[in-house]
């Protein structure tokens, strides 16, 4: 059984690190993801947790170190915000195109310039072609539990998975968190197993120069060109939202507590409206849904988990049947939408019947979003939709 | 005040003074008195010494699903007199509402206009006689839980006092409680009800 505690996201993601049991921590301190590192280094400091600390001079560093690590068998762990995962771009698809099981807290923070602390998710959408499965949370439970979740996907599947959670709102907010004991996450989480080949006494190239076609390798092995290695990542991403359902259910029955896979609903079984949003601004929609539905409205909210890889079935299933589909989000591709609603948009062109789709872009940079306005947005596209609309833009 | 219903809290404090440890322990008291939600979400900017800073509390008998700041708040807490001069505190708060706050003046002293009961406790000073001084400063985010235990009844001083329990040992836990006490006995609470002066202001 599980101790519930008064805790930030920030603390639980670090306690979620230390029991998955992490061998290996490399982070660079980034405002409003520090507290993570501060309280690990503390951890291994004090000899709670029984890993390697690596302290870096950049995040390019932290993830390159992690990287390395992770590829000579270790469990690792990193953490960052905004412009420091922005700086890693480089090694995240290197971590990606490795296949090696990295574990990275993300806590959303706006992106520089104009240069804000506060939250928004532009840093980690930028990242969405880089090949990491991306995992949003709604609350500090969902935090905790995802991590764990996030190391047992991770190395199902060797693809490094980022597990996304808004800065300040979640990251320095003290809401009720049950921590699992040691026992239980051990019984989930098997030790890592180290797939390296790895041994030390025979030399290996890893990473070498891949041709574009296939051909032997200086020991008369077929070796992939890069497009099949590509096609690999490409296929097994794509699978992978299996082994993200089969893990949130797997972790159901020993925790009791489900976060439905890729996607959530809310008060969806009889709505007409639904509500489509990502993170801690998704809860929020379900307070807006309540209001709306005190007034007789009949919305719901789809809550997406996973945006990489996209839910684009799951979102079919959940789209298909209402008359409208009003989008909120903390992102922008500059020119052209929200990147939640573009990708929805193209997942059903597939489907034979569609909602009216609405967008809006919300919050960047910490502006508060309030129930009341999202409902009242909300609303406003019931009558007819807004097709890429910016909230309490004050011009 | 009663345990089934939700209540809003506003901190005001400056950086270093203890409003986020406060709101922390206030809200953990509040799940022990059987709140099954609680949050305290810090309203950060740039985080110095000094600087006004606001948490955001929420109690309810039910898990909180929203994140956004309190704008009207049922209580607001003031753990540096001085910002009543800074930060309007009494514009938002509900009709029948409360303040609670720091201060070795009174009510009538501060001249506080709106319509809400105050809850005035020298916390300062209570805190300074238990010893609870850090490297020269004083420390109140215990004592201010005081005057607002004294002025509510949805969470009690017992399970304020489990709530420094958990997070103080030793001769720090004993400062703590003492300087609990002794804001919480010498807490005043009157009525405030002239709204006419504020139309008139």
């Amino acid at each position: 059984m599980g101790q519930i505690e008064i805790i930030t996201a920030n603390t639980a993601a670090a306690i979620a690190a230390k029991l998955c049991r992490v061998q290996v921590v490399s982070a660079y301190p980034i405002t409003p993801q520090t507290p993570v590192t501060e309280e690990l280094a503390a951890m291994v400091e004090s000899g709670e947790l029984k890993a390697e600390y690596i302290t870096v001079e950049s995040e390019h560093s932290a993830l390159a170190s992690v990287v390395a690590a992770s590829q000579v068998g270790a469990r690792v762990f990193t953490a960052t915000s905004a412009n420091g995962l922005l700086y890693m771009h480089e090694m995240l698809h290197w971590a990606a195109g490795s296949r090696v099981p990295i574990v990275m807290a993300c806590v959303n923070r706006g992106v520089g310039a104009p240069w804000t602390i506060l939250n928004d998710q532009q840093d980690t959408i930028a990242q969405r072609d880089t090949g990491w499965i991306q995992l949003y949370c709604r609350n500090s439970q969902e935090v905790l539990d995802t991590m764990i979740q996030a190391y047992r996907i991770s190395e199902l599947i060797q693809i490094p998975v980022m597990v996304c959670y808004d800065g300040f709102i979640l990251s320095h907010a003290s809401t009720p968190v049950d921590v699992p004991s040691q026992d239980e996450v051990d019984r989930f989480l098997p030790s890592m197993e180290d797939r390296s080949g790895i041994d030390g006494k025979t030399p290996m190239n890893l990473n070498p120069l891949i041709l574009s076609d296939p051909r032997p390798n200086a020991n008369g092995v077929l070796m992939p060109g890069y497009m099949e290695f590509r096609y690999r990542l490409q296929r097994d991403i794509l699978g992978s939202l299996q082994t993200i359902q089969a893990v949130d259910n797997e972790f159901a029955d020993i925790f009791g507590r489900s976060w439905g896979g890729s996607a959530w609903s809310y008060r969806m079984d009889d709505a007409d409206h639904a509500i489509v949003s990502m993170g801690s601004l998704a809860s929020e929609c379900t307070v807006a849904a309540d209001q709306l539905r005190n007034d007789g409205i009949k919305a719901g909210v789809v809550g997406v988990r996973v945006y990489r890889p996209f839910p684009s079935s799951r979102m079919i299933d959940s789209l298909s049947g209402v008359r409208t589909a009003i989008f909120f989000e903390k992102d922008v591709s500059y020119g052209y939408q929200g990147a939640l609603a573009m990708d929805t948009k193209a997942a059903m062109y597939e489907s034979k019947s569609r909602p009216e789709i609405s967008s809006y872009v919300v919050g960047l940079g910490g502006r508060d979003v309030r129930p009341e306005q999202l409902a009242e947005a909300t609303l406003k596209c019931v009558k007819g939709p807004a097709h890429h609309c910016w909230l309490d833009v004050r011009e | 005040m009663k345990s089934h219903q939700s209540y809003e809290i506003i901190w005001h404090g400056r950086g270093g003074q203890g409003a986020v440890t406060a709101a922390k322990m206030f809200t953990e008291a509040a799940y022990y008195a059987g709140f099954r939600g609680v949050s305290a979400k810090p309203a950060y900017f740039s985080e110095r010494r000094g600087a006004p800073v606001s948490v955001h509390t929420r109690v309810s008998p039910e898990p909180i699903r929203t994140f956004a700041n309190v704008l009207f708040p049922d209580i607001a807490v003031v753990l540096d007199d001085n910002l009543l001069e800074m930060v309007n505190i009494t514009a938002n708060i509900k009709t029948g509402g409360l303040i609670v706050i720091n201060s070795s003046k009174s009510a009538q002293d501060l001249d506080l206009r709106g319509r809400f009961t105050v809850a005035i406790s020298d916390a300062y000073h209570c805190s300074e006689a238990a010893g609870l001084i850090i490297e020269g400063n004083v420390l109140v985010s215990t004592s201010i839980l005081g005057p607002l235990t004294a002025a509510t009844n949805f969470v009690g001083l017992d399970n304020v006092q489990k709530a420094i329990q958990h997070k103080f040992r030793g001769k720090s836990l004993e400062r703590n409680l003492k300087a609990l006490d002794l804001a919480f006995e010498r807490t005043s609470i009157v009525s405030v009800d002239n709204i006419s002066a504020v139309a008139q202001g």
